[in-house]
């Protein structure tokens, strides 16, 4: 959205200031004027009057109470744990006193420890998440394409389907996903137990889920006149797809990808399962049974360890933050 | 999901059906706009998919597995067909994406049906032939006067045998599955050495390798009772009869040295007239033995109805502490006139961006009673049993998870508020309503139709959400009256990952019948909520 300066004391400047920072399709339509239930007809001034510290605090200093509380409240963990990990030797302990010693020894630590692969744990969720992730998307898509664009029998029982069938999430069948992969393991040893792409393959059981429902109903805002317009042009089905939906619904597909990748991230009991050596585990295997380990008492590296794996998912969610907020809040408010 | 296959229309609306004509016109279109890379890349999809599936039917009929070698070759004929059908077009896009739903999700939640009704686990885990060989071979006894075998220690791929010169100078090979046979041997004097196909193991290797190469028997037939030769040494083996005696046509295993016999009694194992059971046994299928054991056994029935309402607490007390304190959130920062609110809620949704396995991780650190952050720093060196007291660390459960969702609420509750429109409180201003009537009679309400379907999704999350209990407490402090690995903040879900996968012994059996205990609650459950929403009477 452009960056146009918001008049102040207008409603039209509090609209488009507010817009921005909510620049998704799904709210900006509706953002009006400032005010909430309790606000009253604060809003409405429009003469300035003097600086009233009291009539400040009422209207919007106790926020910013609220606010640095909450603050305080959501960043002490994260303080905690930024902090741990510059102390150059720390037990859990010796973390305890913030910012008192830094160092990059721990991180040092964490990255050559030949006890712990760390790096390799890192790689393999980097690898295994990124291709859950694309194809997750592409599966999705392909689903959400034929079920917003053609009529066909069993469409709405496909619909009905993905929307229960996902309430059902994989974990309940952990024991069966187990002893099926151990199976074909025993004639396929390439794609079953103890293996990357067995562990890709049962994540994407997943993929026509809620993941496709909410593409699907992003798919239907694309008009399709255009689909028509590119047909009497002489586009078959597949580069109408491939060439201009897709590129059209762009956003959605990266809030699902990103979805698709924290959640394969943050995804433990399949892999706890399925993989079986250390040296092919996930961080979220690999660090939990890190810390679980009594003999362990290296807070520190783990601490550094725990910032390091979190960046790269912190770093992409604020920078897709707008479109996630519309992908969050798509399914609620239409 | 078949039917998303067999249908016929490809039409673009449901009026309207497309006549013949208007059909092979768009067949021409397509043709003529895919081009040759398109088809070529058609071409080499379904060739490759075609490779794998002939490799699997080869492998799989080779391990006589005909089912599945059957519906391997089904499905790809399947697939070719639709992709080389100038119809099927819904098909052509729904196929790859239902085949892994179908494999992954609906046939694992099939299977875990049928497992709830087996003794599968621990003692349990084959066939009843399997159990026998097992059981003769962990019973073996070297015979007294066995004569010396001669041996070599040759390897295949990883797979260590024997090969054995007989007394008559004849040459056998053999490994822990395949009874001795009669090869031909490299001999070198009266010793067969070495084997085409086969590795001879140097003496290194047999030194390295001892273990493996002590712990080899060799069945001497197909017959288990004629035993087994073991080598202690890698150079020299004896034959080893096992104490047990199968007699196949009985079904009953006899013990030599005490003259015991254990029969099939059904059971999956062989018991004796006392009782006692010879292990490993074997899977049978159980009927409702799981079901009925986990509701009527004291010991199992207690920690069942205390796990099954704390998952209801756990995801109720988590959707409604998130919820308010989102909406709480939401409405003190939807105040245009206040000023940073951006950097507010950025620092904000920080919680919800850090993977949850850490954040709870974390939060165990600065938990621990002696060491952590919170009761050395917060609370003056206090020693709160934050994680290990039972009623505390219920509550140190729900502060956590209150930490990893209230962003998320936040940022649901922000949009649904803004999504409002401003004309209904205007008009109820001017009606002379009181801002917080406003709020209570008016947003709420809206609020709660645009939200209620993230809150039901939310409980459901909740309800499985094993990250935050597993990596929190473990489901500590541990109930150590329960004859399973279960304590008092332990969920459904995170009870049938350790009665199925941690402990010493795993009981595949009763974890599935769990998870279909699970599996019915929430069915029931998202029956109600959609009958309440009717959100799935908006899908057209």
């Amino acid at each position: 959205m452009a960056a146009q300066q918001p008049v102040p004391g207008t409603q039209t400047g509090l609209v488009i200031g507010e817009a921005e920072e909510f620049a998704d399709a799904s709210t900006r339509a509706s953002v009006s004027i400032a005010r909430d239930g309790r606000g009253g007809g604060a809003g409405r001034e429009l003469p300035r009057k003097p600086f009233n510290l009291r009539r400040w605090f009422a209207a919007t200093g106790w926020r910013h109470v609220v606010g640095v509380v909450m603050v305080a409240f959501s960043l002490f963990p994260i303080v905690f744990v930024i902090s741990s990990s510059l102390n150059p030797h720390g037990t859990l302990t010796g973390s305890n006193a913030l910012f008192s010693a830094i160092g990059l020894e721990s991180y040092v630590r964490i990255l050559t420890d030949p006890q712990v692969p760390f790096l390799t744990w890192f790689g393999n969720t980097l690898m295994i998440a990124g291709i859950t992730a694309v194809l997750t998307v592409f599966l999705g898509a392909l689903a959400a394409y034929s079920f917003s664009r053609m009529r066909f029998t069993g469409r709405r029982f496909g619909l009905i389907s993905i929307v229960v069938v996902q309430m059902f999430p994989q974990l309940l069948a952990v024991v069966a996903i187990f002893l099926l992969m151990s199976a074909i393991g025993d004639w396929f040893p390439a794609i079953g137990l103890n293996t990357h792409i067995g562990l890709i393959m049962v994540y994407l059981g997943g993929a026509l889920g809620v993941n496709t429902y909410l593409m699907y109903g992003f798919f239907n805002t694309v008009p399709a006149s255009i689909d028509e317009a590119a047909k009497i042009d002489g586009a078959g089905h597949a580069r109408i797809f491939f060439t201009i939906i897709l590129r059209l619904v762009a956003p959605i597909l990266a809030v699902v990808a990103l979805l698709s990748f924290i959640a394969s991230v943050n995804e433990f009991v399949v892999a706890s399962v399925l993989l079986i050596d250390t040296d092919k585990q996930t961080l979220a295997v690999g660090l939990t049974k890190l810390v679980s380990n009594p003999r362990y008492a290296d807070w520190s590296a783990f601490s550094a360890g725990a910032v390091i794996a979190a960046l790269p998912v912190v770093a992409l969610f604020l920078f897709l933050q707008k479109y996630i907020v519309g992908g969050l809040t798509a399914g609620a408010v239409k | 999901m078949s039917t998303t296959i067999d249908d016929e229309v490809t039409a673009e609306t449901p009026q309207q059906q497309p006549t013949k004509k208007q059909r092979r016109a768009a067949n021409i279109a397509d043709a003529a706009s895919g081009g040759l890379k398109m088809l070529l890349v058609k071409l080499l999809m379904l060739g490759l998919v075609d490779a794998i599936a002939i490799y699997a039917v080869i492998i799989l009929a080779s391990a006589e597995q005909w089912l599945v070698a059957a519906i391997v070759a089904v499905v790809a004929v399947i697939v070719n067909w639709i992709y080389f059908s100038r119809r099927k077009l819904p098909a052509k896009y729904l196929t790859p994406g239902v085949i892994f739903l179908v494999v992954f999700q609906v046939f694992v939640l099939v299977y875990t049906g049928y497992i709830a009704f087996t003794n599968y686990g621990t003692g349990h885990n084959g066939s009843k032939e399997q159990a026998v060989s097992s059981l003769m071979a962990s019973s073996l006894q070297r015979v007294e006067d066995s004569p010396t075998y001669p041996v070599t220690v040759v390897d295949q791929g990883g797979t260590l045998g024997l090969l054995v010169t007989d007394p008559d100078g004849e040459a056998l090979l053999g490994t822990n599955d395949e009874p001795l046979a009669p090869v031909d041997a490299e001999m070198d004097g009266d010793k067969a050495v070495a084997v085409d196909g086969w590795t001879t193991l140097q003496f290194g290797d047999v030194v390295t390798r001892t273990d493996e190469i002590t712990a080899l028997a060799v069945p001497f037939s197909d017959d288990p009772n004629d035993g087994a030769l073991r080598t202690p040494d890698g150079s020299s083996a004896y034959l080893y009869l096992s104490n047990l005696e199968y007699d196949e046509s009985a079904g009953t295993m006899t013990n030599l040295d005490t003259g015991t016999v254990y029969s099939d009694i059904g059971t999956g194992a062989f018991t004796s007239d006392s009782g006692e059971e010879l292990l490993p046994g074997w899977q049978i299928v159980v009927g409702f033995d799981n079901f009925v054991r986990a509701v009527t056994d004291e010991r199992l029935a207690g920690p069942l109805v205390y796990v099954t309402l704390w998952t209801f607490a756990f995801a109720l007390i988590s959707v409604a502490s998130t919820f308010f304190l989102g909406l709480f959130l939401a409405i003190v920062f939807n105040d245009m006139r206040m000023k940073g609110r951006k950097y507010y809620r950025v620092l904000m949704i920080l919680p919800y961006a850090v993977p949850s396995f850490l954040s709870a991780l974390i939060w165990a650190g600065m938990m621990n009673e002696s060491f952590g952050f919170i009761n050395q720093v917060l609370f003056g060196g206090a020693s709160i049993p934050w994680l290990t007291d039972p009623v505390l660390a219920k509550f140190s459960v729900l502060l956590v998870n209150l930490w990893l969702g209230f962003p998320y609420m936040f940022l649901v509750c922000t949009g649904a508020l803004q999504s409002i429109p401003e004309e209904l409180q205007e008009a109820a201003t001017v009606d002379g309503a009181k801002p917080w009537a406003v709020f209570r009679l008016i947003k709420l309400p809206l609020l709660l139709v645009s939200v209620a379907p993230l809150l039901i999704a939310s409980f459901a999350f909740n309800f499985n959400n094993f990250n935050v209990i597993y990596m929190l407490t473990d489901g500590g402090p541990r109930d150590s009256n329960a004859p399973i690995p279960v304590g008092f903040t332990d969920i459904l879900i995170s009870m049938v990952y350790k009665v199925a996968f941690t402990g010493q012994t795993r009981d595949y059996g009763l974890a599935s019948a769990y998870s279909i205990i699970i599996f019915i609650i929430v069915a029931v459950i998202s029956v109600i909520a959609f009958r309440r929403t009717k959100s799935l009477e908006e899908l057209n």
